[in-house]
This record gives C-alpha cells, structure tokens and sequence, in this order.
C-alpha cells in the first residue's frame, strides 16, 4: 500500500494552501504505515471543509449529518470491530453542534479515532465565529466582537475521562502523522484536536500564528504523558506560547471491551438468524 | 352471589404503596386460572405521591380494552374515595383500609356498593410490615370473587422470591390474613363466581415487551434509547436480555445521538432499532432523513403519548400519525406500521426488520400508551412466522463477480445491492449529500431525478406485497367503522358486546399500514359504505386526512378524544349502537 492507494478519483475542492492537506496527508502516510487497507477502513465525516474529504479519500466512507458525526462511529464499531473507524469533523461540528456527542463519546472510550480539523472558524459556510474563535474576535457573526470565551478542546476531553488527548498542527505532516498512527492504535476513544489554519477566512490563526507559538510536549523530557495533572495544567496554556503533542494517554478499557457479546466474531458479521425465544416468554408466564 | 364472566378491578392510592406490584400479581394470578386480562394503569409523572391507579379487566375471552366503571374497587387511602368511587358499578365493592379511610356507610348503602372495610394497615403490620397492605387487598379480593389461593401463593412467593424469604414468608402471611378476614367476617358479600377454566398456553405482557421480544426473534443486533415514558420498558426489557442473547444495547446521551448511533451500527451490517416518544422522535427527525438519503435499514418505534411538548408524559394519545408521516426535510419513502395490540406488536417486531432490509428505508411503529405499557393476555409468542429476509445484501463471492461496484446504482427496482464495510471491493460512501451511484456527492440534475426516482421506485415494490387493511364485522354491511391502532381493542370487544342484530349491520377496518397509504382499498370499502364512523385518539381526526387526502373522502363523523384516557367500553358500545 502507498499513499496514492487511498486517493479516489476525485480531486480534493479545498482551497489552495488550505490546512486540510496537512490532514489529508498525514492521515493517508499513517494508514500506509499501519499497513491499512481502504476495505478495512470506515471513515466517518462531519459536514463542512473537512467532511468534503470523505470524497477524496479510498475508503468506506460516511459523510454525516452535522454534528452527528461520533455517535455514528460509536454504532458502526461496536457493530465492526475489526473496522479501524476514524472520524473527520470540523471545529464546529465537534465543539458547537456535537459538544455532547464529544463529551459522552469521550466518557464511552468506544475504540475509534477522533480527528478535528480545528481552524477557529466555521469556513464552508463563509466565516462565523466558531467556538474555538479567540474572545474579542470580529467575525461575520460577530462583528462586534466575539462575547464568548474559547471553548478548550483539551481540557474538555481531559475532564470527561479522555484516554487519549492529544493536539496537532497540519503545517507538521510527520509529527501529525505520528500523532495518529499512536492514536489508532490506541485501544480506546483517541482524540487528535488538529490546529489547521484556514487560509481564506481566517487571518488571525495562520500558520506563521502557529509556528510562531508552539512547542512540543513530545519532545520535552520531563514531560509524562501519562500524568494527569500535568496534562491538565498544560492544557490550560494558551497565548503567547501554545503546547501540542500527545496531553495524555492511559490504559482505560474501551467501551466494547466490556461486553461480554461482543468477543468473538464481529456483530455485523453473524448470520442473521431466527432467535429461539421460548426462555424468554416464559418469563411472562 | 353472582355468576360472572367478566370482572373489573381497580386498586388506587399514592405512587410507592405497590400499586403495581398487586396489579401485577392479580393480573398473573388470573392468567394462571386461565382467564383473559387487559390492564390499564394511570399515574401522574412523579415517583412518590401523586395519584396512581391500576385497573384489571378479567374475561373468559380475549380481552384488549379497559371499562370506566368497575366491579371492586380497592381504596389505600381516602384521595381513592373522592376520585374513583363514583366508578363503581351498582352491586360493585368497596375494599377500603378502614384504618385510614373514612366512608359514608348511607351512602354506600344508597349507591348499592357492598362496604367491605379492613384494617388493611393493622393485618399487614402483624404480618410484618404496613407496606404489605396492596397484598393483605389482593387476599381479600381472591375471597370476594371465588377463587382458591393456591396459584395466588406461588405468584406472591415468585414476586418477592428475589428479597429473600422472610419477605416471601410475610406476605404470604398478609395474603391469607386478607383472605380469612373476608371470609370471617362476610356475610353475603361473598361477591361473585368466576367460572372454572383451563389453563392456556398464555402470557401476560406488553405491546412495548411484545415488540422487543419480536425484534429479538427477528435477529435484532443492535438497539439504542434515551429513556423516555412510554417507551422506556423497551429498553429496560431489551437491557436485561442484552448479554443472554447477544444483543448489543446502548443507552446513549441522546435522542439524536440513539438515531445516530444505531444507523452507524445497521451501516455496517447490524439489524437495527431505536424506540422513543413523540418528544424523542422529533429529535431523531434530521436523522430519519438520513436513513432515507443513504438507504441504511433502521426500525423506529414511537410509542406515543399525550403532545405536543412535554405534554401529557404517563397518558395516551394517537396525534403523531400525521407528525411520522411526514418528519424530516425533503421527500423520501418510508413505511409507517401501527400494532392494534400486544400480538400484533410482536409480529411486526420481526415484520420491520425485514421491511428495513428489503427496502433499505426507515420503518417506523406507531405504538402509544395504552397497549405500550398495559400488559394483556396473549398466546405465547412463537417464532412460527418469523422468517429472517436481508434483501439484496451482497455475499463476498457476489461482490467480487462485479466489475465496478456501485452501492446506488440504479436498478428497475430501485433497490440496489447492498455491500457491508469490511467487503473487499465494495467501498462507497454513504453521503448526507445528495450522490451518484458510488456514494461521491453529486448535484447534478439528471444525477438528483435518477437517485430520487430509484428511491421511490422501492416504494412501489412494497406496495406490490403491502398487507392490506383489515376487515370484521360482516364484510358487506354499508355502516363502517374505521380505526388505526390501539383502538383495535376497545372496537372489537364493544363489537362483540352487541346484539346480533346490530353486529350483522357493522363492518370495521383497522389500518395497520399507514403509509404507503392504500387509497384502492380504501375507495372500494368506503364507496361501498352508507355511514362511516372514525375513531381516534387525538383533536382533528388524523387518519381521516390521510384518507381524504388519498382518495378524497371525507368522513364527517368523528368520534375522537384526547384527554389522555383510551375510549372505555361504553363509549365505543353506545357509539356503536347509534352507527
């Protein structure tokens, strides 16, 4: 398998320069390096810039309803889980429209992998203000300037029980792509919160904005990811000075490991067949 | 003394005296006698206080519908007296705690209601606790009508079997105790007999249960819920059986988390189902449109109750027919079935699975209070009729005989052979947008008339095999009654109830398949019909704009209600008899 073998035949539509690539990119080099195959693949889309990439990429695809992307990918890998599900949601479809799916399905720890194409704004849709968008930030829903204050992805997914909570940066394919070959192999719900400038609408988070600012955990020595408290104080630091990497990661068991029903073959792979109910109506007898 | 083949039987009192436990256990101790039981209960929404009722309909025959009046009525507390009493049937009893109730013996006297005080409270303290007072009641019912204890003892020892044996040991001591005090201190109120029957083959269960249970038969994989009341015993239920029989059940965050869910879990192969109520339903809305968009088979069960908004929460009522009809932007096909009872719920359990399947659509139920949480008696459901059919999903070997697999290629049909994720050489993409054949998205215009068209075209092959209405009554009488639903019960037992005379001029149809709608069969029966009586739970008369809207009929004469309560006996009997 090469990187060419998960391209379809479409052309990706994003913008010239658009964060998105990075993604792409990365996401393809780690599935080859995982020696993944597009049948064993479901990748599963919000909708927006990054949910447009269930076109361009060779694999079972879902291209959800916005929002509903995680709830989706929950279903579809305890029905499959010999599937590696990966979902692709915006910012806004990860942190305004599904903020509860991300929280519960962080609490749920289903093994799938979690990649959102955070660009502080909402794009497709011609720049409104996002809930990752700084407080202050004049947008064409703000134009007075955002009154909320940012949401923090990190925190968040820290504070719901997240196993694996990690932050990327597109304008980094080779950390990005390590980033989520770790977090697919990560037996649990595995987020990759990926900072990915959006070159037409947003000129504030640009990628010299980025670069200029981040450093990272993974390359700090005395940095354990392994330690909450630490993952929790590093999460809250934002400004001048932005950390990514991989926050935290721990050893919960995934949500389908706890059911007994699930060992063995695959739901969806059982035959279907007429179940014998007679034990169960003599409860009602 | 009275020789009697029906019995109504109401105990009442606040949310935490065991209403429904005695319910329960009169209900399975005259099923075991071989009787016929439909219950009703009605509690407001609240865990303690409030008050609650459950009502019990014993019957030599079938029985699916309740009486607003009663037989014996049992009072735990004096509420029961100002709301329920004047419920009583002349020469009906009063079973009361007389340690905490006060009566009017006069006017007792004066309504003819026998006044069979207790001191319910004093006998379920000696026999260990005053919480034992429903089954002290339920001891002096069992005397009251005629009937021995022996099956009573071993439904209370059943009941309690699980909190150990000092618990079962009292009660069956609170039992006897209620009986003996009738029977010593009675003199004639020895009320009625039943008569003596064989013991049938039967359960005693809900449509919500009965449903569940269908869907397991059917090879039910993958089930999610939010609880919401009427519909949660189908989760509860289907929780409890989830690891016996390899059943996956999630509890999710949401309603329109469930639909979400679910979907993922049938796109990969599952046989899948959500159920909800009118509040739930409206959340999974957005989401039924995307079953309809990428063809994923999905069950949807509305198990209705009083709307719209939180509105009447523990009551019945039929107004989201035109609401499932309808629910979702855009135009796409989808079945919408209704159970008229417990029965009927268990075969269409299985019966959507399999629709969902075939046509790769969304199949919705149109369930409601009063059979979703009233347990009836019912044969014991086999799997006789329970045939697994998947449609057109492709094997392995299939899938690799085709060239360029497209999972929404057109076809005659309409329906397009289906790949499971996993498939080697199967991939698509299942896309919110509109799509070509492969899944890509799409807006082109002859792309968007081919796909919507091939949607359709699934319809129409159901339609082909579509059961169609029912008919009772004498097929050729022109007075016509025509109901959707849980109506099924009250219609046909005030039926029976008629005088040959009147039964030979009435005819009845019951929808069970609402949409596709059949307007052919429809225009036959009501042509044909001189007076067309409709019944229905809800303000405007739903089903009668769907029939008008398909055939342009219109029914003028509407008997609806929606108060919350189900039609009672003597209203569908007096309306059956001025048809």
């Amino acid at each position: 398998m090469q990187e060419k073998d998960f391209n379809t035949s479409y052309e990706p539509s994003w913008c010239p320069g658009c964060g998105n690539f990075g993604i792409f990119i990365a996401l393809k080099n780690a599935l080859v390096e995982l020696g993944l195959k597009p049948d064993n693949v479901l990748l599963v889309a919000g909708i927006g810039c990054s949910g447009n990439g269930v076109n361009f990429l060779k694999a079972y695809g879902w291209h959800s309803l916005h929002g509903r992307a995680l709830p989706t990918a929950v279903g579809a890998k305890l029905a499959n889980q010999n599937m590696t599900v990966i979902v692709m949601a915006g910012d806004g479809d990860s942190y305004g429209e599904g903020m509860a799916h991300f929280i519960h399905a962080v609490r749920g720890n289903a093994n799938i992998t979690y990649i959102t194409h955070d660009n502080s704004l909402y794009s497709l849709t011609t720049g409104q203000s996002a809930p990752t968008t700084d407080k202050g930030t004049r947008t064409k829903s703000t134009p007075d300037g955002l009154i909320e204050v940012r949401a923090n992805p990190m925190s968040l997914a820290l504070s719901a029980g997240g196993g694996f909570v990690s932050r990327g940066f597109s304008g980094q394919a080779d950390h990005l792509t390590s980033l989520i070959k770790k977090a697919i192999n990560h037996e649990g719900f595995s987020l990759v919160d990926v900072f990915q400038p959006c070159v037409t609408f947003n000129k504030i988070n640009t990628f010299k904005y980025y670069l200029d600012r981040l450093y990272n955990l993974d390359e700090q020595s005395n940095y354990k990811a392994n330690n909450l408290e630490a993952a929790h104080k590093e999460a809250l630091v934002w400004g001048n000075k932005i950390p990514y990497g991989l926050f935290y990661q721990d050893k919960r068991r995934s949500y389908g490991d706890h059911l007994p029903q699930l060992k063995g073959q695959p739901l969806a792979k059982r035959p279907v067949k007429v179940r014998n109910i007679d034990q169960l109506t003599r409860e009602f007898a | 003394m009275q020789n009697k083949n029906n019995l109504t039987w109401k105990i009442a009192g606040e949310a935490g005296f065991g209403i429904k436990s005695a319910g329960m256990m009169f209900g399975k101790i005259f099923m075991r006698a071989g009787y016929e039981i439909f219950d009703f209960t009605e509690y407001p929404s609240l865990i303690r206080g409030g008050h609650n009722t459950y009502q019990l309909v014993v019957d030599t025959r079938p029985v699916n519908s309740v009486f607003k009046k009663n037989d014996i009525l049992v009072a735990l507390n004096q509420n029961t007296i100002k709301q329920n009493l004047a419920e009583l049937n002349s020469g009906g009893a009063l079973i009361y705690d007389s340690d905490k109730v006060k009566v009017s013996p006069a006017k007792l006297k004066n309504d003819h209601v026998q006044n069979i005080g207790i001191p319910l409270t004093s006998i379920a303290k000696e026999a260990g606790g005053e919480l034992m007072r429903n089954v002290v009641a339920l001891g002096a019912t069992m005397y009251l009508v005629g009937q021995k204890l022996t099956i009573a003892n071993k439904v209370v020892k059943e009941t309690f079997s699980k909190k150990g044996k000092k618990i079962v040991d009292n009660n069956l001591k609170a039992l006897k105790a209620g009986y003996d005090f009738v029977k010593e201190n009675s003199k004639d109120e020895f009320m009625c007999q039943l008569p003596t029957l064989a013991a049938k083959d039967n359960i005693f269960i809900t449509a919500n249960e009965s449903m569940a249970l269908g869907a397991v038969a059917g090879g039910l994989g993958f089930y999610a819920a939010y609880p919401m009341t009427p519909s949660s015993s189908i989760l509860h239920y289907l929780a409890k059986i989830a690891s016996k029989t390899g059943l996956v059940v999630k509890h999710a965050e949401d309603e329109i988390s469930v639909a979400n869910m679910a979907l993922g879990a049938s796109h990969m192969g599952a046989r899948s189902m959500v159920a909800t109520s009118g509040g739930g339903f409206a959340l999974m809305t957005e989401t039924l449109g995307l079953m309809g968009l990428t063809e994923t088979p999905m069950v949807l069960i509305n198990v209705q109750r009083g709307g719209p908004a939180t509105g009447l929460p523990t009551w019945t009522e039929q107004a989201d027919l035109q609401f499932m009809l309808h629910a979702a932007q855009g135009d796409f096909p989808r079945i919408v079935m209704a159970p008229g009872d417990a029965g009927e719920a268990f075969e269409m359990g299985h019966q959507a699975l399999n629709w969902a399947d075939m046509y790769q659509a969304p199949v919705l139920i149109l369930s409601d209070k009063l059979i979703g949480e009233g347990n009836t008696t019912v044969p014991r459901f086999n799997t006789k009729n329970v045939k697994i059919n998947r449609g057109k999903i492709l094997t392995q070997a299939q899938l690799s005989k085709i060239k360029e697999y497209g999972r929404y290629k057109v076809t005659p049909d309409g329906i397009s052979p289906r790949a499971l994720p996993g498939m080697k050489g199967g991939l698509f993409i299942a896309n919110s947008d509109e799509h070509d054949a492969y899944g890509f998205s799409n807006e082109d215009s002859q792309n968007r008339i081919d796909q919507v068209d091939k949607r359709y075209r699934k319809l129409d092959q159901f339609r082909k095999i579509m059961p169609k209405p029912l008919i009772y009554g004498n097929p050729k009488a022109k007075k016509t009654v025509v109901f959707w639903g849980s109506n099924k019960g009250v219609v046909l037992d005030s039926y029976v109830a008629l005088p040959d005379k009147i039964k030979s001029k009435i005819r009845i149809m019951q929808y069970q398949y609402l949409w596709p709608f059949d307007a052919d069969f429809t225009k036959k029966i009501l042509d044909s019909s001189k007076d067309i009586l409709l019944i229905e739970n809800n303000p405007n008369g739903q089903l009668a704009n769907l029939i008008a809207q398909e055939t342009g009929i219109m029914i003028e004469n509407k008997l609806l209600k929606y108060d919350g309560r189900p039609f009672f006996r003597e209203e569908i009997i007096s309306a059956l008899k001025k048809l």
